[in-house]
C-alpha cells in the first residue's frame, strides 16, 4: 500500500532523514519508535507531503506520490493525525469535523459526521464546543475523529499518546487495535515503544535519521539492547 | 452630547469604509501572513475604471460594479502575478512585495495614465442631509453604515456557514493542518484575495464617491487606514478589524471636532500617536488572536 524508498529530506545542512526505507501493507499496523529527534515525524511529513524530501520516493497503491501536495494525497486516501493534535481551538468540535470532512462529497457530510459522534461518544456530547475547551483526551479523540473522518485507507498518527493520563493512553490503543479489526492500515509514531510493539504487526527503529531496526513487534521487543541503545532505558509507558 | 452624538454617527460612517478595508487586510493576512500595502491599489484601479466610466458618460450605476469587478480582478492579478511567488518566504519578503506591488501599480498609472488629477462627478445625494431632531444625518453616511452591515453580516454568513469559510478560518488559524485535511491551499488563498478585493472594491465604491477624483498614488491613504485599522484590532482577527475600523473612524471626527483650531489639522499625526500609545500599552491591539501558521 505504502512503499517509501531512498528517501533523504534535509534541514538546511542538516540531514533529518537518510535513506529510509519502510513500507506498510494493506490491513498492516506499523509502528515508528525511536528517541528524540530521530527523524520520525519528519518522515511522517514526508509521506503526507508538508516537508519536500530532497531524494527517494513515495508511493502509494503503486503510484508514485513524492512531492504531491497534503490536500492531493488525502484525496488518495491518505491522513495524518500530526503531534500535538494541532485541532482548531477556535473552531467547534463539529467545525473541525466538518474541515477534516472536506473532501467528503456534500451529501454524504452530515452522515460522516454522525458516525464519528457515535464513534466518540464524548465528542457528540460536545458538538458546539469551541475545541480550546476539550481536555486532552477529548482533543487527541478529535483530532483522530477530524482525520477518520474522510475514510482514509492509511492513517498515519504522530505521538497519538502524548501527554495523555495512563487511562486516555489506553483508549488510544484500544482505538487502534479496533481500526485494525476493521481492517485499517495505520502507520503509528510512538514514545510509549512497548505499548506499540505489543499492538503493531511490525515496526521500524529509526535513528538519528536513518532506519536501523526493523522486524515484528515481539522481535523488537526481545532485542533489549536496541531499547538500551536507540530508544531508551525507559520503554514502559515513559518517554524516551 | 448632541454634538457627540453627531460626531458618532460622522465616525460610523467614516469607519464603515475603514472596517470593510481593515477585514480585507486582515483576511488576507490570516491565510498568508501577508501585511498587504497594496491593498489600495485596488482603489487606484477603481478611481481610473470611474474616471473612465465618467468620460463615457456614464452613471455611478455603472461605474459602482465596474469598481466591484475591477478591485477583485486586481486582487486576484496581484496574487498570481507577484504574492503566489512568495507563498512561504519570510515576512519581511512579503512585506517589501507588497510595497514592490503598490510602487509598481502607482507608476504604471503615472506612466501610461497620466500625473495629473482626474476628476469625476460625485452623486448628487453625496452631500445631502435629513434632520433626526437636533442632529444633522447625511444620507451619505446612511448608505455607507447599511451597506457596511449588510456587507459584515453577508461576510460573517460566509464564513461561518459555507465550507468555504470555514476552510478560511482553519487555515488562518493554522494552514499546514488545513492542508492535511484537504484544504486546497490554492482555493482557499484565491478565495481570500477576492473576498478581500470585494470588500476594498465595496469600501472603494464609497471613497470615490467621497473624493471625487483619483491620482496615481490614491491607494496609499485608504489602505494606511485600513492596515492601520487591522492593526488596531488585532493582526488576524476579523471582529478585531471591523472593531479598529470603526474605532479609527469615530477617533479621527471626535479629534478633528475637539482639536483646538490651531491644531486640528493635525488630527491625523494625533491619531497616529495614539495608535503608538495603545501598541506600548497593548501590542496585540484590542483582540488577541492564536498565532497562525504561515503559507
Amino acid at each position: 500500500m505504502l512503499e517509501v524508498a531512498g528517501l533523504t529530506a534535509r534541514y538546511g545542512a542538516i540531514a533529518a532523514l537518510r535513506n529510509a526505507e519502510l513500507r506498510v501493507g494493506s490491513g498492516e499496523v506499523i509502528g515508528l519508535i525511536g528517541p528524540n529527534g530521530a527523524g520520525k515525524t519528519t518522515l511522517l511529513k514526508c509521506i503526507a507531503g508538508l516537508v519536500s524530501p530532497a531524494r527517494g520516493t513515495v508511493s502509494f497503491d503503486g503510484e508514485v506520490v513524492t512531492g504531491w501536495a497534503p490536500e492531493r494525497l488525502v484525496r488518495s486516501g491518505l491522513a495524518l493525525v500530526p503531534e500535538h493534535r494541532r485541532i482548531f481551538v477556535d473552531l467547534t468540535v463539529a467545525e473541525n469535523l466538518r474541515i477534516g470532512a472536506v473532501t467528503v462529497p456534500g451529501p454524504q457530510r452530515a452522515q460522516r459526521l454522525a458516525e464519528m459522534g457515535e464513534r466518540f461518544e464524548v465528542l457528540a456530547d460536545k458538538w458546539d464546543t469551541p475545541a480550546g475547551y476539550l481536555s486532552g483526551g477529548e482533543a487527541q479523540q478529535l483530532a483522530i475523529a477530524r482525520a477518520l473522518v474522510s475514510r482514509p485507507r492509511l492513517l498515519m498518527m504522530d505521538e497519538p499518546s502524548l501527554g495523555l493520563a495512563p487511562v486516555l493512553v489506553d483508549l488510544v490503543f484500544d482505538l487502534i487495535d479496533e481500526l485494525r479489526a476493521e481492517g485499517s492500515s495505520l502507520l503509528v509514531v510512538e514514545q510509549n515503544a512497548s505499548r506499540l510493539l505489543a499492538a503493531a504487526d511490525r515496526a521500524y527503529v529509526l535513528r538519528s535519521g536513518e532506519i536501523v531496526a526493523t522486524g515484528t513487534g515481539e522481535q523488537l521487543a526481545a532485542r533489549a539492547d536496541l531499547f538500551e541503545a536507540y530508544v531508551g532505558p525507559s520503554v514502559d509507558g515513559e518517554s524516551s | 452630547m448632541t454634538e457627540l452624538t453627531q460626531n458618532l454617527i460622522d465616525g460610523l460612517g467614516r469607519g464603515s469604509i475603514y472596517a470593510l478595508l481593515a477585514l480585507g487586510v486582515a483576511i488576507v493576512f490570516g491565510v498568508m501572513h501577508l501585511l498587504n500595502f497594496a491593498h489600495g491599489e485596488m482603489i487606484t484601479v477603481g478611481g481610473y475604471l470611474t474616471y473612465w466610466t465618467a468620460l463615457q458618460g456614464w452613471s455611478w450605476w455603472v461605474a459602482a460594479p465596474l469598481v466591484l469587478v475591477g478591485a477583485v480582478v486586481t486582487s486576484l492579478v496581484i496574487e498570481r502575478v507577484a504574492f503566489s511567488r512568495v507563498r512561504g518566504s519570510s515576512d519581511f519578503t512579503l512585506l517589501l512585495t507588497s510595497f514592490g506591488v503598490h510602487f509598481v501599480v502607482s507608476a504604471m498609472f503615472l506612466l501610461y495614465v497620466s500625473a495629473s488629477v482626474k476628476t469625476f462627478d460625485r452623486p448628487g445625494w453625496v452631500a445631502d442631509t435629513y434632520a433626526v431632531g437636533p442632529l444633522r444625518v447625511e444620507v451619505f453616511d446612511t448608505v455607507v453604515i447599511a451597506t457596511a452591515v449588510a456587507t459584515l453580516l453577508g461576510t460573517s454568513l460566509l464564513l461561518n456557514r459555507t465550507m468555504f469559510g470555514l476552510s478560511l478560518r482553519a487555515a488562518a488559524a493554522d494552514f499546514d493542518t488545513a492542508r492535511l485535511m484537504g484544504v486546497r491551499s490554492d482555493t482557499v488563498i484565491r478565495g481570500a484575495f477576492a473576498l478581500s478585493g470585494l470588500l476594498a472594491g465595496i469600501a472603494g465604491i464609497f471613497w470615490l464617491m467621497r473624493a471625487g477624483s483619483t491620482v496615481p498614488s490614491a491607494g496609499i491613504d485608504p489602505m494606511l487606514k485600513g492596515v492601520l485599522a487591522a492593526l488596531i484590532g488585532g493582526l488576524g482577527s476579523l471582529r478585531g478589524a471591523v472593531a479598529g475600523g470603526f474605532v479609527l473612524g469615530i477617533a479621527e471626527v471626535v479629534l478633528r471636532s475637539r482639536l483646538p483650531d490651531g491644531i486640528a489639522g493635525l488630527t491625523e499625526g494625533v491619531v497616529f500617536v495614539l495608535i503608538a500609545l495603545l501598541f506600548i500599552f497593548r501590542p496585540q491591539g484590542l483582540v488577541s488572536v492564536a498565532r497562525a501558521e504561515r503559507v
